[in-house]
């Protein structure tokens, strides 16, 4: 069982919804972003979503860009980014770490080494944004063989005749995307997001975890009640690009947590 | 032997891979709309009402066929090789991206889509996109990085009498890649009525292969030119590349036909050495996956992607088209750099020897034709894409040459 299915078992049977944080490996540098890694646990973070610098995030608004901008130019690289889990991993061994980015640093490593080293680090699971079922082979595939969940986007584009072939090798859990849009743009209503969970939720027993939009503790607790648990990215990335201290961040986190935790 | 089993032309397979290269390599979020765009795109493909709606505004509207012309103090100049140019840079807006936009549009518009996007370097894809937009009263949105914005203003000025919006892009490095990346979150964020019409033969498949097939008119009109001027097919075809779209224009009606040398020409900037400071993907990076597809890229050695850098704005991009990685590796295509001094160089001797003055891109082409052709026999026939006209690229010449030139002359 890995880490996520553990943590996933432990929040079911606490009866609790899931708080997932987002933070980019280097922002602002290397030991502030360690430090709130390290903080997040104990900020009530159930799962840590680690991103990757990249210097086109196609995907991501202007908030994470900048973020990863400023990760590379404290001269961040992927090596270093697994040396954050690698940290981590010698405080604590069930947190379950999520590495999210974008295939090409991935690619330019090997994706054999690359797999090799992110277990030995301490990885549990891969979001990576570029990469679409139609890509399976690239990496999905050799990494649930190397034993870590590769954890698939769905969102409102993918209709139902295209549901089952995203989460066909998925594992984890399923992170829906609450809007169509980048990351930190519009809010999601929960309104809207639990038909949608509830859609995704037929076709997989995986945890439904939602995210893109969630900016405040109330938010979180609303959208978690309509799923397993929430994610906050940007808001969260915001504050450090702000120059909050690590634990001014951790405190917003531990609100955040706290919120999606209510629900 | 059976020709079919060693065709150049049947690219690309249906992951959208030619060979290693292609691919689809985006958002959950874009996928289903890319599958959308492979479907509508097969179904016009074999539409004769597509393909008589595209002829009728060819011929009419962009004014092709393009002439072949045989510059004829240009050969007579380099003593060799005889030199033809395919005149694209006398198409409606100056350009070849003209041609495949109009394909684009014609597929946004049977796709019911209103709003179109766009990304563009130099601008010139930026203008054929704007000016077909206003032609079918659509709206139009231009991604521009704002480097890009200051050095082409009069393509820019010519997007806005046109009636399309341009976005400066800040993002990144504010150059054609973040214009292109912010195009990509404009479409992630607006999915129902917005189509993005792609510059180039790169992006996700199926674009790499529609850019081409609306592109290969080039190539097509060439062969018959050619025919018409010389009974025969040329020796050595050759264009510039930044993303490739002219190039794989003209190449691709040749690929089959063996006896015909291809040469794609990259920006070589400042010179392809250890400093970067060139556009040069496949003579100066190596494969990577950005904007959807697998391809040579200039990147640095944890994957992080590199700046281009060209004296032409309309090179100046990081990649290149699949296709082209493809042809490089299997060797069917032979790449070689250009730097900004010898495009230079080969930019005044066209506007003195031929009375064309031709865009910063197809100097780069030119550049090579001259540094060939001198030692080729006078039989020797060459066939260059002159893609585009130098009119937007004055104020950057003469800046290059040292010289003080007012806006308003």
């Amino acid at each position: 069982m890995s880490r996520i299915d553990a943590k996933f078992a432990e929040l079911q049977a606490a009866g609790k919804k899931a708080f997932v944080a987002y933070v980019m490996a280097g922002d602002p540098d290397y030991d502030t972003a360690l430090e709130i890694v390290q903080g997040m646990p104990g900020a009530g973070v159930d799962i840590i979503e680690l991103g990757l610098p990249f210097t086109d995030p196609m995907a991501d608004g202007p908030t994470i860009q900048l973020a990863g901008q400023r990760a590379l130019e404290t001269g961040m690289t992927l090596e270093r980014t697994l040396d954050v889990a690698r940290a981590f991993r010698k405080t604590d061994d069930t947190t379950p770490i999520v590495l999210m980015g974008y295939y090409n640093p991935i690619y330019s490593r090997g994706v054999d080494k690359f797999l090799e080293d992110a277990k030995e680090a301490g990885i549990d699971g891969l979001i990576i944004v570029d990469l679409p079922p139609e890509e399976d082979e690239e990496l999905c595939i050799p990494a649930q063989a190397a034993g870590l969940n590769f954890i698939r986007l769905a969102t409102p584009t993918t209709d139902d005749k295209r549901l089952p072939t995203v989460l066909q090798n998925t594992s984890g859990f399923v992170y829906y995307v609450s809007i169509t849009g980048i990351t930190g743009a519009a809010e999601a209503q929960a309104v809207d997001v639990a038909p949608e969970v509830a859609r995704i939720k037929a076709k997989t027993d995986l945890p439904v975890i939602v995210g893109f939009g969630i900016k405040t503790p109330d938010h979180a607790k609303n959208i978690a009640s309509v799923a397993d648990g929430a994610v906050v990215g940007s808001a969260i990335v915001e504050r450090i690009g702000k120059g909050d201290s690590a634990a001014d961040v951790l405190a917003f986190v531990k609100s955040l947590a706290d919120g999606a935790h209510s629900a | 032997m059976n020709d079919l089993f060693n065709s150049f032309m049947t690219g690309p397979d249906e992951k959208g891979r030619f060979g290693k290269f292609g691919g689809r390599f985006v958002s959950e979020t874009l996928m289903p709309l890319i599958l959308d765009l492979e479907a509508e795109y097969e179904k016009a493909k074999t539409d004769p009402t597509f393909w008589a709606e595209m002829d009728d505004l060819w011929t009419h509207y962009v004014g092709r066929p393009s002439p072949l012309y045989h510059a004829e103090r240009l050969t007579e100049h380099l003593g060799g090789a005889k030199i033809y140019l395919k005149r694209d840079e006398l198409n409606h807006t100056g350009a070849h991206k003209i041609n495949n936009v109009l394909g684009q549009i014609i597929l946004a518009r049977r796709m019911g889509k209103t709003r179109i996007i766009a990304e563009t370097g130099a601008g010139q894809h930026g203008v054929a996109t704007a000016t077909v937009c206003a032609k079918f009263g659509l709206k139009c949105i231009v991604y521009m990085g704002a480097h890009d914005v200051e050095r082409q203003k009069p393509n820019v000025f010519r997007m806005k009498l046109l009636g399309a919006e341009v976005v400066p892009v800040t993002s990144g490095r504010g150059t054609l890649k973040d214009a292109m990346n912010d195009a990509l979150r404009d479409w992630v964020t607006n999915v129902r009525d917005t189509f993005y019409c792609i510059g180039t033969v790169a992006g996700p498949h199926p674009y790499p292969a529609m850019v081409r097939d609306f592109q290969a008119i080039i190539g097509k009109e060439a062969k018959e030119q050619m025919h018409k001027a010389e009974g025969r097919l040329p020796d050595t075809i050759i264009a510039a590349i930044g993303g490739g779209s002219n190039a794989m224009g003209l190449f691709y009606p040749f690929l089959d036909d063996k006896s015909v040398n291809i040469i794609g020409v990259e920006a070589g900037g400042k010179g392809v050495n250890e400093k970067m400071e060139h556009c040069a993907s496949l003579t100066g990076g190596r494969p990577g996956v950005l904007h959807g597809n697998r391809t040579y890229l200039l990147q640095d050695d944890d994957g992080q992607i590199l700046e281009g850098f060209s004296i032409s704005a309309g090179l100046d991009y990081p990649g290149i088209g699949p296709e082209h990685s493809w042809l490089h590796d299997i060797g069917r295509a032979q790449y070689v750099s250009i730097t900004d001094t010898e495009a230079l160089e080969a930019f005044q001797i066209c506007c003195e020897l031929e009375g064309i003055i031709p865009a910063l891109e197809p100097s780069h082409a030119l550049a090579h034709v001259m540094k060939i052709a001198p030692d080729l026999p006078k039989d020797h026939l060459i066939c260059m894409n002159m893609c585009g006209r130098g009119d937007k690229d004055i104020f950057t010449v003469a800046r290059a040459l040292g010289l003080e030139m007012g806006e308003a002359d």
